[in-house]
């Protein structure tokens, strides 16, 4: 094993195509659109569930469900069915993201004290007051959890984007096994994973900033 | 916490995975122990990890047991890779290859250029064998590269030779394994030897289904098919002449540990050789594909179909 791929500065050329800011970039844009479209799926679900104590049982079960899809399979199906293209990869994609996201909305809304929602309605509010200013926001530090682990998935999990001809890091894997080149396929594992961590800790300070320090006990 | 607590599973579970590769050793080395222990009369048969390998690594297995022999079948391997390095650790004794992507495999910085024939290919392919290894006879049988187009993309661009897409190829979209992309017989040599580009290189699989529907789905325009696949005949693609032999002879030769060879090992597989062709082997391939026929039964059904039975 070496590092010579990772290394090479040619590699990280902007204006080559493959180098590692196009693919950066390309693998950064899935990732984007997979939490884009889980999120707008899974947030409002997730939001109903966990206010009304309705349907609880899709969110456990369809969490499950989702969570044992193997995405690769469901990719090639995906495939198979509508052709070659980014629609396929988004939507093996988005089922990895929907679990994650739905579940721990559902839990965030149904761990929270139920007497705070209580004392909320004691004092007038309206359903969408006590979802928008107290539910959610005291709901916000789980679904955050889940938000981030839905992000370390897809990001390492859009690599699967390369097996049926698109971009993304997955290249450097997929090629790098196809020509035996192992330093570009450490390059590409590496690279990944340095990308899930930095994100990590990006959504780490995102969550720092969106959730209450009345919640988080930072005053 | 509860974060935390994930992060604990997965360091344990990647732990685990960890020391279960240390204790395993290498799994091919303890089988080859196994192997010697059981005699050395059984002749191990291996084969890749893909349909047209295992349905020959089951008709040499299959015709070595008519002689007599005794053997042991260990096929789907994997790629090339895997399975010389079992061959040369004694894992398996025989499997089926391809003369030509041998070549590539084992020359230093892949196939000589301008060597594509055949014979050239096998006395090529003779010099640079592991030691303690060896190839019977070559059949006619060949599984090689091509260009293939539609039929529609054929009469459009009037296209019946490589030479033929040198005008047309910048509007072009060309589909194949990933390793086309640096591979002398694929983008290349296009581009050295017959002075083509794509417009662009989608990287797909090798001569897999993920090229075909890309081809006959229009998202493809020119695709990098086996010229062993039914689909060519049923789907009535167009493989484009290769008139300046870009791509290397792959006749199917049995590649064999010389310790497991013997004159009735050599005339069983040398008999099966003679039998094959291109054209017999894209049939009784297709039952096995197309037909899901069990590979047993194809494999029983051509030796038999050829009285080498």
């Amino acid at each position: 094993m070496n590092l010579s791929y990772l290394l090479d500065p040619a590699h990280w050329d902007p204006s080559v195509s493959g180098s590692f800011p196009q693919l950066l970039l390309s693998h950064l844009w899935y990732v984007f659109l997979a939490l884009l479209i889980g999120t707008v799926i899974a947030l409002p679900i997730g939001l109903y569930i966990g206010h009304t104590g309705k349907g609880s049982f899709i969110a456990i079960n369809a969490g499950n469900a989702g969570r044992s899809l193997p995405t690769l399979g469901l990719l090639m199906l995906m495939v198979t069915l509508l052709g070659l293209g980014l629609l396929p990869v988004l939507i093996a994609l988005t089922v990895l993201v929907v679990p994650p996201i739905l579940t721990s909305t559902y839990a965030g809304m149904r761990t929270l004290d139920r007497r705070v929602v209580d004392a909320a309605k004691g004092m007038g509010m309206r359903p969408w007051q006590v979802l928008t200013r107290v539910e959610l926001p005291m709901a916000l530090p789980v679904l955050m959890g889940g938000f981030r682990s839905a992000a370390l998935q897809v990001v390492a999990t859009a690599t699967v984007a390369a097996a049926v001809g698109l971009g993304g890091l997955g290249r450097l894997l997929i090629d790098g096994l196809a020509v035996n080149d192992y330093s570009r396929v450490l390059a590409g594992a590496i690279v990944v994973a340095v990308l899930a961590v930095v994100l990590d800790l990006f959504l780490a300070l995102v969550q720092r900033w969106v959730v209450s320090p009345g919640v988080s006990g930072r005053f | 916490m509860r974060i935390r607590a994930i992060g604990a599973a997965l360091a344990g579970a990647l732990l685990l995975s960890v020391a279960a590769c240390g204790a395993g050793d290498d799994p091919l080395a303890s089988d080859s122990d196994s192997n010697a222990s059981a005699g050395t009369s059984a002749v191990t048969v291996g084969s890749a990890n893909f349909a047209e390998s295992e349905l020959l690594a089951e008709i040499y297995s299959q015709a070595l047991e008519a002689k007599g022999v005794q053997v042991k079948r260990q096929f789907n391997i994997g790629a090339r890779e895997l399975y010389l390095k079992a061959l040369q650790d004694g894992s398996i004794d025989l499997l089926p290859e391809y003369n030509g992507a041998l070549l590539s495999a084992l020359h230093q910085g892949g196939a000589p250029q301008g060597v594509s024939k055949p014979d050239d290919v096998l006395a090529e392919l003779k010099k640079v064998l592991p030691a303690g290894t060896e190839v019977l006879e070559q059949s006619a049988a060949e599984d090689k590269d091509t260009l293939t187009v539609t039929q529609e993309t054929a009469t459009k661009h009037n296209l019946k030779t490589i030479d033929d897409l040198k005008p047309v190829a910048g509007q072009l979209t060309i589909g194949a394994g990933p390793e086309w992309q640096e591979r002398y017989q694929g983008l290349k040599g296009l581009k050295e030897l017959y002075g083509i580009t794509f417009k662009e290189f989608k990287p797909l699989d090798a001569g897999g289904p993920l090229t075909l529907n890309a081809l006959l789905d229009g998202k493809i325009d020119v695709a990098n098919i086996f010229s062993t696949d039914s689909a060519i005949a049923t789907k009535k693609l167009v493989v484009l002449e290769d008139t300046k032999n870009l791509y290397l002879a792959e006749n199917i030769i049995p590649l064999i540990r010389t310790e497991a060879n013997n004159p009735t090992v050599s005339g069983a597989l040398n008999a099966v050789s003679a039998k094959l062709t291109t054209d017999n082997l894209t049939q009784y391939l297709a039952k096995v594909q197309v037909d899901k026929q069990d590979t047993a039964t194809v494999a029983k059904a051509f030796l038999s179909d050829n009285g080498l039975v």
